[in-house]
């Protein structure tokens, strides 16, 4: 489950669910969906590896990891994998190439700022915050 | 108002230091717009008061809200004697993204004849939009050459001309680049972005000038009523954003190491005189070589279109000014000149009169100073006033602002309605995204001229032109 939220400048990413991966991979939807709300077939596979000092950090990585695959491959991706151990995190996302005419990409995501962010755990539910410069 | 604000005069309000603060917060703004300055954004220019080596204050121009560690808008100077800083947070992800003014030498009537076919041709040859890319492929020489030379390397290799580079700051070029302090990360983000506008706030715009207010520096600055110009407003793209996002995690990471206490990880800032800090500006100075270059090429080709629809166009460069970066400037500080590094998150440079900076031509007037409106709404030119210097390191704002969130214009407007109206008031908008235009809508900023009227009631700068859109190709 994700939303947005509002920052004056950018946009605000806000994911809850019963796990970090899945949180994780809520907040890459919410990160795409910045982008375009049209449908993303997942049609071709990337592996995406990142590690980091602490839970926060390793989000922003992951996020910043799927900009770069968006921005050197001009993909748009929908399907999330993601595997955390040991703040060591692999994942596998699916997507497409981007085509204006069935996409219309609203915005680019330039990098993910440190402002506002949170990883938090509390009875089982994971929360993750973060918000993107775009 | 927000506790703690002091009104020390009509368009300057103060914050004492209080807390870690070293030196006081100074907003500049009237008793309107004051009120669109949040806590958040307060809070900002406080812990931005409290970075180590700070000169003078930390400032906020009118048009300032809320950004990541520095607040848009945000000026503050360190000084590298004293353990000054450099910060990622304090330049941004969009390194030197500004705004380049072209003349055209055509009159509004002359471009109304072919306006259609004008805006149809400009939206086919200028790449704009999300993952837009050029016809340049740089490989990893190329691009190392590109940092280093920046506009200047771009007329090397055909895209403008020799006399444009007197009319960009620091002619073109940005010394002390170092292309080797760029991960190869970024360097694939810009292999085949050169010459691309990107998405967001960027455009390209034909403009009407509607007003002028100052008949003397409109005529050095060669401006007349009723001609019109371009105005392209652009950055780094992807090669500076990777840059923000490489050194904004080493920063964040080493600032504890040299007792620095981040009120704010997006700060995230290190010792100027430090291995890092060196890195930082080495790799910061390439992606403004890079914005440079960028616009230059841009420049290039707006030119073609222009001559392939109206021959007789002439766009000679007006100015380029750059609005996100760290630069080493001199500036006196209690009489004594200093080298200082000056921070401008979302601020122009405006050098007044006199400065051995400027080129020939606006020696006597200060350098043009542009301001970006927003789509369908009114941009400046405003000249650099001496007494800028002494008000906040020869600094103005550097458009309107937003004063709402993309996600709260997006639930207020719809894309088409925006195109149909400003169509009604003879505004032609190319645009691949509606609702990349429904975020970019007109109400979504704070009024410029507001903006620039503080800024100019504030001494910080001049008016001279009012630019009416006529053509936008929305990034």
């Amino acid at each position: 489950m994700w939303e947005h939220f509002s920052h004056q400048a950018d946009i605000g990413i806000k994911a809850e669910a019963d796990s970090l991966p899945g949180a994780f991979e809520d907040a890459a939807s919410a990160l795409t969906a910045i982008i375009t709300e049209k449908e993303i077939e997942p049609t071709e596979v990337v592996q995406v590896e990142c590690s980091a000092e602490n839970n926060e950090i390793l989000l922003i990585d992951w996020l910043n990891a799927i900009i770069y695959e968006m921005a050197v491959r001009k993909m748009l991706f929908s399907k999330f994998e993601v595997e955390i151990n040991s703040l060591k995190l692999s994942a596998k996302i699916w997507g497409e190439k981007i085509d204006y005419e069935k996409h219309a990409p609203a915005v680019e995501p330039k990098a993910m700022t440190y402002n506002q962010l949170s990883v938090k755990e509390e009875n089982g539910k994971w929360t993750v915050r973060c918000v993107v410069d775009v | 108002m927000r506790p703690g604000l002091k009104q020390t005069s009509e368009n300057v309000w103060a914050i004492e230091p209080f807390g870690k603060m070293k030196v006081p917060g100074v907003i500049f703004a009237d008793n309107i717009l004051i009120n669109d300055i949040d806590e958040k954004t307060v809070s900002q220019v406080c812990n931005v008061a409290a970075l180590p080596g700070i000169v003078k204050a930390s400032f906020a121009m009118p048009d300032a809200h809320m950004g990541y560690g520095f607040p848009i808008g945000g000026v503050a100077a360190f000084d590298p004697d004293a353990g000054g800083v450099i910060s990622g947070g304090g330049v941004g992800f969009d390194i030197a993204c500004g705004v380049r003014a072209l003349h055209t030498h055509l009159s509004f009537e002359e471009i109304i004849a072919v306006k259609d076919k004008l805006a149809e041709s400009l939206f086919r040859d200028i790449p704009a939009g999300v993952g837009s890319t050029g016809d340049i492929f740089l490989n990893t020489k190329e691009l190392d050459e590109m940092l280093t030379g920046g506009a200047k390397w771009a007329v090397e290799k055909g895209f403008g001309t020799k006399e444009d580079l007197d009319f960009i700051e620091e002619a073109g070029c940005s010394s002390g680049a170092i292309p080797a302090k760029v991960s190869g990360q970024a360097k694939k983000r810009q292999a085949d972005q050169m010459g691309t506008l990107g998405s967001g706030n960027h455009y390209l715009e034909v403009q009407k000038i509607a007003d002028i207010f100052d008949e003397t520096t409109a005529q050095v600055f060669g401006l007349k009523k009723g001609d019109c110009l371009v105005s392209i407003h652009c950055g780094s793209r992807g090669l500076g954003h990777q840059i923000g996002t490489d050194y904004l995690k080493q920063m964040a990471a080493q600032a504890s190491s040299y007792g620095i206490d981040l009120p704010d990880r997006e700060l995230a800032s290190v010792p100027i005189n430090s291995p890092l800090g060196s890195d930082y500006l080495g790799a910061m100075r390439s992606g403004i070589n890079c914005a440079l270059a960028n616009r230059q090429i841009l420049t290039e080709l707006t030119r073609r279109v222009f001559s392939k629809i109206i021959p007789k166009a002439r766009l000679d460069m007006l100015y380029d000014v750059s609005h996100n970066t760290a630069k080493l400037e001199e500036h006196k500080v209690n009489g004594k000149a200093k080298q200082l590094l000056v921070h401008r998150k979302g601020a122009t440079r405006s050098f007044g009169p006199g400065r051995d900076d400027l080129p020939a031509k606006y020696k006597d007037t200060g350098q043009p100073v542009l301001i970006g409106g927003s789509m369908g709404t009114s941009s400046y030119i405003l000249a650099g006033t001496s007494q800028s210097e002494e008000m906040a390191f020869s600094s103005a704002c550097h458009g309107a602002g937003r004063s709402m969130s993309r996600t709260a214009a997006t639930k207020r407007w719809q894309g088409g309605q925006i195109m149909k109206e400003l169509a009604g008031r003879k505004i032609t908008i190319k645009s691949r995204s509606m609702r990349g235009l429904a975020e970019e809508a007109p109400d979504a900023y704070k009024n410029v001229s507001a903006v620039v009227e503080a800024t100019v009631n504030a001494s910080l700068a001049k008016k001279v032109a009012k630019l009416l859109p006529v053509i936008c190709v929305k990034g």
